[in-house]
């Protein structure tokens, strides 16, 4: 049995609905892709270190510019990492170029802890990376197909024309400055930012990522040559897959960031389960 | 309240932990044998891929000279510590000798002058080292096509392996002198030389003298430098660690196209 309290009834009722959100396809793509971009990186980290220089061209080696180095030099008799980029040296001891592994301080680019395996070894490195290279290829197409058929893309993703005017695009920016996220009906669809978001790293970041890995091949230089036209050469392409993964890195944390603002219970949920609770005003229906 | 509290904390701590864990389990993943074998399917899949898509005779793309790299790293070894190759290196290599044999009916020696005589190709190509770094080069030698041509394969034979000069890791049964293999798809590859001279110069010996092999499609360590002995084979896996390379051996892929 239930009451009503008194002054309810000038006040609209507000009750919570589940939505199906995330298609079972969406959420598995989704999580496998975590687990691929999670290894990818790690293990990229361990190939990195083997080399941690960053040229731009066809070639690069040791006796050539780089715009990126980190590597430890000894500086008043004590070991110093240091990160340098376009001529200037940070100084980075105990992260960059020199870190603790098993208690030592060991000259290597990324700590151990950011590398799989943690200790020094490219070959195990290339083992892992190759893996779930593969893995994230298959993924990635059974979702590209998966959106097109399905229409996701076009239903999910691409946004109208209203949502990409100047004053909409501006409304939702400060609005999410604000963290003042969509409620009721309109948090039934991704906004125009997630939408823009979300193209850009399905559209542009990871098939970057692919393209300039690939790129790093000899074999595949030699079976699809206008790669290295488009990137600039292999050492460019390297360069850009390590800006790529980073760029990768600072939406990932943006995204989770998101996702803890704007409600993780619920988030997750709908990542997991396929549901997701908006809550809506008006009568029962 | 307090149950919205718990659930986000259990959700951060729960992804903070499964993270860590990760991280941690890594190590122990790496060092699990049928996780290693998991992992290296992916070489098959990369192999089967990249020949499919290359072809046989698929050139690697060469360079002008301007490309060139100023500066090009010598890798591994600097310069074999063996009293032979010193020897062989002081009398300007004239009494080196290459040897052909195996699953060959000819079995043969080319002198580094007979080499020379032998019509030869010269190409500008890019070295890509399994580390990362790439450096630009001229290299000029003879296709290895026609040497084993002119030894006469037999039909059993499968694989051309690499013996060289020099140890990289200093060992007490040998296993540290560096080897290499490749199939015959490679070996017959028109960019495939035994390369005497670089950059329009004699080979130097920090680059391989005075033979070095060239496999244009695949990473550095395919091309072996201070080739002594070609052998043919069915199968390298009774040459040292049976993996068909020195880097091989230690864990590094087979097929070095990626």
């Amino acid at each position: 049995m239930t009451t009503d309290t008194p002054h309810a009834p000038s006040a609209p009722r507000k009750r919570t609905v589940l939505i199906r959100r995330h298609a079972i396809v969406t959420r598995l793509t989704h999580w496998l892709n975590v687990l691929c971009l999670s290894f990818l990186l790690l293990s990229g980290l361990q190939i990195f270190n083997a080399y941690p220089r960053l040229h731009w061209g066809q070639y690069g080696a040791d006796a050539d510019p780089a715009f990126v180095t980190t590597g430890a030099r000894e500086q008043n008799g004590e070991p110093r990492g240091f990160v340098e980029i376009g001529g200037v040296s940070l100084p980075t001891t105990g992260v960059l170029g020199l870190s603790k592994l098993d208690g030592e301080l060991t000259p290597r680019a990324f700590p151990g802890w950011l590398t799989i395996p943690s200790y020094q070894d490219l070959a195990a490195g290339r083992r892992w990376h190759f893996f779930f290279a593969w893995a994230f290829l298959i993924n990635g197409l059974v979702y590209l197909a998966y959106g097109i058929l399905s229409r996701h893309f076009r239903r999910d993703l691409a946004p109208d024309r209203r949502e990409l005017t100047p004053r909409h695009l501006w409304r939702e920016i400060v609005d999410h400055g604000r963290l003042r996220f969509p409620s009721g009906d309109d948090a039934r669809h991704y906004n125009a930012l997630q939408k823009l978001t979300y193209i850009a790293v399905i559209a542009v970041l990871l098939p970057l990522m692919l393209l300039t890995g690939l790129t790093m091949s000899p074999g595949i230089d030699a079976a699809l040559p206008f790669l290295l036209d488009i990137f600039g050469g292999r050492q460019s392409a390297r360069t850009l897959h390590f800006i790529t993964a980073s760029l990768l890195v600072l939406f990932v944390i943006v995204h989770v960031a998101m996702v803890i603002l704007s409600g993780p219970w619920n988030n997750m949920r709908s990542m997991i389960t396929g549901r997701y609770a908006i809550r809506k005003e008006g009568p029962d229906a | 309240m307090t149950g919205l509290l718990t659930r986000r904390r259990f959700l951060v701590g729960g992804t903070l932990g499964t993270g860590a864990l990760a991280l941690g389990g890594c190590d122990a993943l790496e060092q699990n044998e049928n996780v290693g074998a998991v992992l290296r399917t992916a070489e098959k899949l990369t192999m089967g891929a990249q020949r499919f898509l290359l072809g046989q005779e698929t050139l690697a793309r060469e360079f002008s000279a301007a490309d060139i790299s100023p500066t090009f790293r010598v890798n591994g070894t600097q310069s074999p510590d063996s009293e032979k190759y010193a020897a062989l290196h002081e009398n300007g290599f004239a009494d080196w000798r290459l040897k052909v044999d195996g699953l060959v009916s000819r079995q043969m020696e080319f002198s580094l002058a007979d080499l020379r005589k032998l019509p030869s190709r010269t190409q500008i190509t890019r070295h890509d080292c399994v580390e990362g770094w790439s450096a630009i080069g001229q290299w000029t030698g003879t296709p290895l096509g026609l040497i084993l041509r002119a030894a006469e394969m037999k039909p059993e034979a499968r694989f051309a392996v690499f013996h060289c000069a020099d140890e990289l890791e200093k060992t007490l049964d040998g296993s540290g002198v560096y080897y290499e293999s490749i199939d015959l798809i490679d070996a017959f590859h028109p960019q495939t030389i035994l390369a005497y001279a670089m950059n329009g110069e004699d080979l130097t010996v920090g680059h391989g003298a005075p033979l070095r092999l060239r496999v244009e499609r695949q990473l550095g360590y395919k091309h072996a430098k201070y080739v002594m002995r070609i052998e043919i084979v069915d199968s390298f896996s009774r040459l040292w660690g049976g993996k068909g390379g020195f880097w091989e051996d230690r864990g590094y892929q087979w097929y070095a196209g990626i």
